[in-house]
């Protein structure tokens, strides 16, 4: 899986925490969940479960501090693919 | 301090209807909202009928963001969203608005997180997966998860509290509100409770054997107040809301007046004389009515009907001959009397809030609701109330106070005193 299918999935696993679904129009790697997509913060211990279940992965605590930009995100969820092969 | 306090708006989800108009449609007609429940019958209870509002999350698509129903599990918060966001409505106000309500505070009752959430707590951190629970359970099984929800998306700032005294949940929750507003610290008050009961509060119920077991097959007439032939109490779920404000409050905004709370009392037999953790002693009971009719400046010969708590088991013979006792009136002289319970069941913590939107709306539409389920009548009761005070279909009458009572688990017993609202006071 390259990176743009990485976005394009993991764009379904940002949605339903986000009140306004167009800001998902502007992502790139940069955009970051909490201040540019207005994710609650409580709610990235949501996606990273959700993004464990959808990878079928495991996402150590450490690792999972680090996903707050669509870029770092990516970065991790790759990392774990790889890992599991 | 001396303000006046009036309702001026009312939400409910009840077994027997949602939202006020088929609500009060419902009591005026003796609609029953009690059902079998296959499912109980499979668990093995000895009570196989429940009172449940025909509600499902869905319902709040108009309520709430789109993110936080997505991870709402807890049908009792559900019940309270929707009630309470129906009554605030109903007033005239707007769900959305930036600036906090300051002068706005919410007392919202309710008697357990909600079961299926903690069952799923249970579940993970029991299998070693707790770090898979996620941010959303928190606040749905905390006891005052629904309050957090209803001030949330109101903005509600003054104080919030989430009060819990069983099944006098609901009027304590309505008296709180109206004493704060009374003492000046609020100039309006969003007060009611909820409950659901699910197959697991259910069953701790069933297991007392207090529920009524023998109208399995006919769940109509499961919930049987004040009657012969009662056996128990039937358990419901629902939500009533009410939007108290401070008469001048409310009058500056134009708002529709349903009715006034004169006041009303809360205290506790101490578990003592007949006092216990289940049953209400009669000392406490009596002395609750006589202070909520006299901190209301009332006389008993005022009250026109009673809207008790009579939840139809061996106890409502005792709370009848309270009443009579408390406002010192028998047979013909005695008022009134009616139970929603028959229609219903008992809905706990829900049960006073639901009750009182029962007893503003008789106000407001000037009649007595039926007691449905009384082809019967207890003989006791009969030799203290004329039984034309135990309607069994509506009564169009003039209707000026009603008192309300609701008495709860732990000796907790409150009252209140409604009335048509008089713009000369």
């Amino acid at each position: 899986m390259d990176r743009q299918e990485i976005i394009d999935e993991l764009k379904k696993v940002l949605t339903p925490y986000m009140e306004d679904k167009e800001l998902l129009g502007g992502i790139n790697e940069q955009t970051d969940l909490i201040k540019d997509l207005k994710i609650n913060s409580a709610n990235l211990v949501d996606i990273i479960i959700d993004a464990e279940s959808k990878y079928n992965i495991e996402i150590d605590m450490d690792s999972a501090e680090k996903m707050t930009t669509v870029g770092s995100c990516i970065d991790i969820i790759t990392e774990k693919m790889n890992s599991k092969t | 301090m001396n303000h006046r306090v009036v309702i001026t708006g009312l939400g409910v989800v009840s077994p027997n209807g949602i939202g006020v108009p088929d609500f009060l449609h419902a009591i005026m007609n003796g609609v029953s909202g009690v059902r079998f429940m296959p499912e109980y019958e499979q668990l093995n209870f000895n009570c196989q009928v429940t009172g449940q509002p025909s509600f499902e999350l869905d319902q709040l698509k108009n309520y709430v963001t789109d993110v936080t129903l997505n991870g709402l599990k807890a049908i009792g918060i559900g019940y309270g969203i929707k009630a309470a966001l129906d009554a605030w409505t109903d007033a005239g106000n707007l769900i959305t608005g930036e600036e906090p309500h300051w002068e706005t505070g919410c007392v919202f009752g309710n008697s357990v997180g909600d079961t299926d959430v903690i069952k799923n707590v249970i579940t993970r951190v029991d299998a070693k997966e707790a770090k898979k629970i996620g941010s959303r359970v928190v606040e749905q099984f905390m006891n005052s998860g629904v309050t957090a929800y209803i001030s949330g998306r109101l903005g509600l700032a003054n104080r919030v509290i989430t009060n819990s005294a069983a099944c006098a949940t609901g009027t304590q929750a309505i008296l709180m509100g109206y004493e704060y507003i009374k003492q000046g610290l609020a100039k309006r008050m969003l007060v009611g409770s909820t409950e659901h009961v699910d197959s697991y509060i259910f069953g701790t119920f069933d297991s007392m054997r207090i529920l009524a077991r023998k109208f399995n097959h006919q769940p109509e007439q499961a919930s049987r107040p004040m009657s012969a032939s009662a056996g128990g109490f039937v358990p419901g779920s629902g939500s009533g809301a009410l939007i108290l404000e401070e008469l001048d409050f409310a009058r500056q905004r134009n708002a529709t007046i349903y009715a006034e709370i004169d006041g009303g009392a809360s205290n506790s037999g101490g578990q003592r004389f007949g006092g216990s953790m289940t049953a209400p002693g009669s000392r406490g009971v009596i002395k609750c009515i006589r202070e909520a009719i006299s901190n209301s400046n009332k006389s008993p010969e005022s009250i026109d009907l009673i809207s008790g708590h009579l939840t139809a088991t061996a106890a409502d013979t005792l709370e009848i001959q309270n009443w009579s006792q408390a406002l010192d009136r028998k047979s013909e002289n005695f008022p009134m009397v009616n139970s929603l319970k028959s229609m219903i069941g008992h809905c706990l913590s829900a049960a006073g809030s639901i009750e009182s939107v029962a007893a503003v709306l008789q106000i407001a539409h000037q009649f007595v609701h039926p007691n449905i389920n009384l082809e019967d009548p207890h003989p006791e009761i009969v030799k203290m109330v004329s039984v034309d005070k135990l309607p069994t279909t509506m009564v169009k009458k003039e209707i000026n106070t009603i008192a309300k009572a609701n008495f709860g688990f732990g000796d907790i017993n409150t009252c209140l005193l409604f009335s048509k609202y008089n713009s000369n006071g």
